[in-house]
């Protein structure tokens, strides 16, 4: 064995963005599960994408603010460095083609804005709620915004941690759902602008801080969509796209 | 029976569980067919968690080549966690299939693969759960038929209470045979029901059907005998053998799964037997005989494997990878044609004797060097020539030189304990051995950061080999044994933090002894053991043998026999097996006079291997129909274009 580093790869010439959806039964995949499924679609869609040098080399993929697993998502990102110059739109195809129906590639975009993990600020989250009455949810709201602070509890890897989820919610609000799941039950509908930091707040910790200032149970576990995820705009509360 | 789909009762409950990938399906690859477009349909069951089962290599030829038939569906179905069973007992969700989550019992057959008896208990967890009675006398017509397969159905006798029926041997042809049957069957409206279902396959003379079978007992509690209860029925079900596998390249297109799995590789069964004799190893015995892919198929099923999956690993599997014929070519060639390419290609199974270090070279050219792994297995000559695995140390001590000073840093070896004729003094001298490979490692690496891993496994005698008469040792023995071995290897402080020394305690090889060599009256602890809670044997976590050994010593407590009657007890020339009955091709007497052999008092006699030597006539071929399929066949692998 030689005294320089092993398996030398190919130059980047090119970085792409993309987001994509993780949605239907695919909602169901970890960060690391769908990491796995999208480097080897990656492989059967052939594309030219770098790879790191060293022993065990790896494609140069970057992933930023990954859903947790059950959520779905209609705004996902990542950044893929390339070896050669591709087109956007076949890239798109072939890789969407390559990956199972319900992880799919929406938009692809050459990198030229700043670093991607950067842009993305905030997101914009839909949470739906099968069997609760859209006023009881509209009261546990307005309770939820009245207060400064509201400490929940998440069980992690390294016990339980506690941490307020108050001050990363942006907008809250509840309405009614669009189209009732069933017909006869009801169903309220949160939207929810939440920005991102240390420590992330996730949907299921503001459904926590519900049940804490306001008592609220969901009967059936709760569907969280993310919606957009991207720039916040603090004068509207609102999330942009990242592409722009 | 209704076949809709149970996904949208389940998907509100995946949430509260652990890992709920592994219960939603959509693998990359998998089927979606129709329900009522085809004659019939198969769950494939294999008996382990998701992460265990999804990559066996039995199941997946199966689902494959049932669904390319457009008149079979195959759906598969998984032994669900702990968290996931309490979930669906409580909204009353049945066992489903991953694929459509399609009730099992609304499938016309349940095939469930064994590749080790510790997953019997998952087989009553999944038949409670799909509803579908636990004792196969009581099922109905609307039930589905549940048959067995793999390594460990070469004595169904265990679950014969719980199982239809069972195949021996490779499950190509004789899945297709069976669904040929049921497909009959049903068009001609099912005459007879389930019985005359089950009598169709039994008169095949390829399908054990159990309850065809009396047992009778001496008042001592061996067998006196096994015999057919109905006409029709053969005293004796033969093993299924395919044989040019290079018509049957399956895999093609495996499945790829979202979670992650125990192996995360493209597999390409190089060859299927081995004829090498060790007479402790039940897959070589159950296997025969040789029968190799080409070098072309090889290559071929790499190059689409790769490309329908985008698997960066490929395997090269077999009994023992290295002794294929032309296993220096096939490592060139494609070492030549994904050279550059991140594709790295690694070769389970080698032994110490057939590896070579430009074989090693050719699958690590890529930089990436795991381990190496040999098993000696026994850790004297004299033991080696027991157990017939003709390795000297001479041979493994030249092999880690070689690899040592190629660079490689850390070595495996494998052993059992507990071996026939055994002594303290045959296991001490496996640590002699690890510190000569210490030793050789430093001295031609001239480096100190050479590792050597010594890994124990206990022996446990299996059906269908030439050790199936022996006594197993006990457990207490087998601990006091090892605990020797530690001191020995940790006694001398230069050796004592590079030899790591891995084994288990013999409690769960009692079990699984028990287990392998077990009778009808085992099945009555299996399910005693399962209605105690037991699930998931294989798991370490979940294994309990306090369990195993109360449940045994009541059911069995008004029985001539117990737990040490079925291990630890030598069996006679002349005793009757449980397996007596279903025929793997080997010659009783064969199989007697080699042990006999390896019992020989002026030292055990060899066995060499048929490949090379005139047939020593194991009785396989003859019985079987079947012949050696091995080349060289000459062609070599040329660049493909499309390799990027």
């Amino acid at each position: 064995m030689s005294g320089t580093a092993p398996n030398p790869q190919l130059p980047v010439v090119q970085r792409v963005r993309i987001r994509y959806a993780k949605r239907g039964r695919m909602r169901f995949t970890s960060h690391r599960d769908f990491g796995r499924a999208f480097e080897r679609a990656v492989r059967r869609a052939q594309l030219p994408v770098a790879y790191s040098s060293g022993f065990s080399p790896h494609p140069r993929i970057s992933y930023a603010g990954a859903s947790p697993t059950g959520a779905s998502s209609s705004a996902e990102y990542l950044e893929l460095a390339l070896t050669r110059r591709c087109d956007v739109g076949q890239l798109r195809e072939a890789l969407d083609a390559a990956l199972p129906p319900g992880l799919d590639v929406l938009t692809v975009v050459p990198a030229v804005t700043g670093a991607l993990a950067d842009r993305l600020e905030a997101s914009d989250w839909q949470l739906t709620l099968p069997g609760v009455p859209l006023a009881e949810a509209q009261r546990a709201v307005a309770a939820f915004l009245r207060t400064d602070v509201i400490e929940v509890t998440r069980k992690t890897k390294k016990g339980p941690r506690s941490f307020d989820c108050r001050a990363a919610v942006v907008t809250l609000e509840a309405g009614p759902a669009a189209l009732s799941p069933e017909a006869g039950s009801e169903c309220a509908i949160l939207r929810l602008v939440l920005r991102h930091g240390t420590p992330s707040v996730r949907p299921d910790d503001v459904l926590a801080g519900l049940g804490e200032v306001a008592g609220f149970i969901a009967p059936v576990p709760p569907l969280s969509d993310r919606v957009a995820q991207g720039p916040l705009d603090t004068a509207t509360g609102t999330v942009g796209d990242p592409f722009v | 029976m209704t076949a809709a789909s149970l996904f949208s009762r389940l998907e509100p409950l995946l949430p509260g569980v652990q890992k709920p990938i592994q219960y939603v399906g959509g693998e990359l690859n998998s089927a979606a067919k129709d329900w009522d477009a085809v004659d019939v349909r198969w769950a494939l069951m294999y008996p382990d968690a998701y992460e265990v089962g999804l990559p066996n290599q039995g199941v997946q030829i199966l689902y494959e080549l049932l669904n390319e038939r457009d008149w079979i569906l195959a759906e598969r179905t998984y032994a669900v966690l702990a968290d996931m069973e309490a979930v669906m007992r409580e909204h009353r969700i049945p066992q489903f299939t991953v694929d459509a989550h399609r009730a099992v019992a609304a499938f016309d057959l349940v095939g469930v693969s064994f590749a080790t008896e510790l997953g019997y208990t998952n087989l009553l967890t999944a038949l409670d759960l799909a509803g579908i009675p636990l004792h196969a006398v009581d099922r109905a017509d609307e039930h589905p038929i549940v048959i067995a397969g793999g390594h460990a159905a070469f004595n169904p006798e265990p679950v014969a209470d719980f199982v239809d029926a069972a195949v021996l041997g490779d499950g190509e042809e004789v899945v297709l045979a069976i669904s040929d049957v049921v497909r009959e069957w049903k068009a001609e409206d099912r005459p007879g029901g389930r019985v005359e279902l089950l009598r169709r396959l039994a008169a095949s003379g390829g399908v054990y059907v159990p309850r065809f079978y009396d047992v009778a007992y001496l008042p001592d509690g061996r067998l006196d005998s096994i015999t057919p209860n109905r006409p029709g029925v053969p005293p004796k079900v033969h093993k299924h053998t395919l044989m040019d596998l290079d018509s049957w390249p399956y895999p093609r297109k495996p499945l790829v799964p979202l979670a992650e799995t125990v192996h995360e590789r493209y597999s390409v069964e190089i060859f299927r037997g081995c004829t090498r004799g060790c007479r402790f190893c039940q897959a070589g015995m159950i296997t025969r005989p040789v029968r190799e892919r080409s070098i072309t198929t090889i290559a071929n099923m790499v190059q689409t494997g790769t490309e329908h999956t985008g698997f960066e690993e490929v395997g090269l599997l077999s009994l023992s990878s290295a002794d294929h014929s032309e296993i220096a070519e096939i490592a060139k060639g494609l070492g030549d044609r994904y050279e550059g390419t991140n594709i790295s290609l690694s070769l389970p199974s080698t032994r110490v004797d057939a590896f070579n270090i430009t074989l090693a070279n050719e699958f690590s050219r890529n930089g990436r060097r795991s381990g190496l792994t040999f098993a000696p297995e026994g850790g004297s000559e004299r033991l080696r020539r027991v157990i017939n695995k003709m390795v000297t140390e001479d041979d493994l001590i030249r092999t880690v030189a070689a690899a040592y000073s190629q660079g490689w840093r850390q070595v495996k070896l494998y052993f059992m304990c507990g071996l026939p004729t055994e002594t303290d003094d045959d296991v001490l001298q496996i640590a002699d051995l690890a510190k000569r490979v210490i030793d050789t490692g430093r001295e031609v690496s001239g480096r100190r950061d050479i590792r050597c891993t010594v890994s124990i496994g206990g022996f446990i005698p299996k059906p269908h080999t030439p050790f199936q008469w022996a006594a197993q040792l006990d457990a207490e023995t087998t601990d006091a044994r090892l605990a020797k071995l530690r001191d020995a290897l940790r006694s001398d402080r230069r050796y004592g933090k590079v030899i790591v020394f891995r084994y288990h305690d013999g409690k769960p090889g009692v079990v699984e002894g028990m287990l392998s060599r077990g009778d009808r009256r085992i099945g009555r602890v299996i399910e005693a053991v399962w209605r105690d809670g037991g699930r998931f044997d294989g798991w370490s976590e979940h294994f309990s043998y306090e369990r195993w050994a109360r449940c045994a010593e009541e059911v069995l407590a008004n029985e001539p026999v117990d737990v040490d009657w079925y291990t630890t007890r030598e069996r006679g020339p002349d005793e009757v097996l449980p397996w007596d009955h279903l025929d793997s091709g080997l010659d009783r007497s064969w199989l007697w006079e080699d042990w006999q052999d390896a019992l020989h008092p002026t030292g055990a006699v060899a066995v060499e291997d048929c490949r090379w030597t005139p047939c020593y006539d194991c009785g396989v071929c003859p019985q079987m129909g079947t012949d050696i399929q091995i080349g060289p066949t000459g062609r070599s692998l040329l660049p493909i274009a499309a390799v990027s």
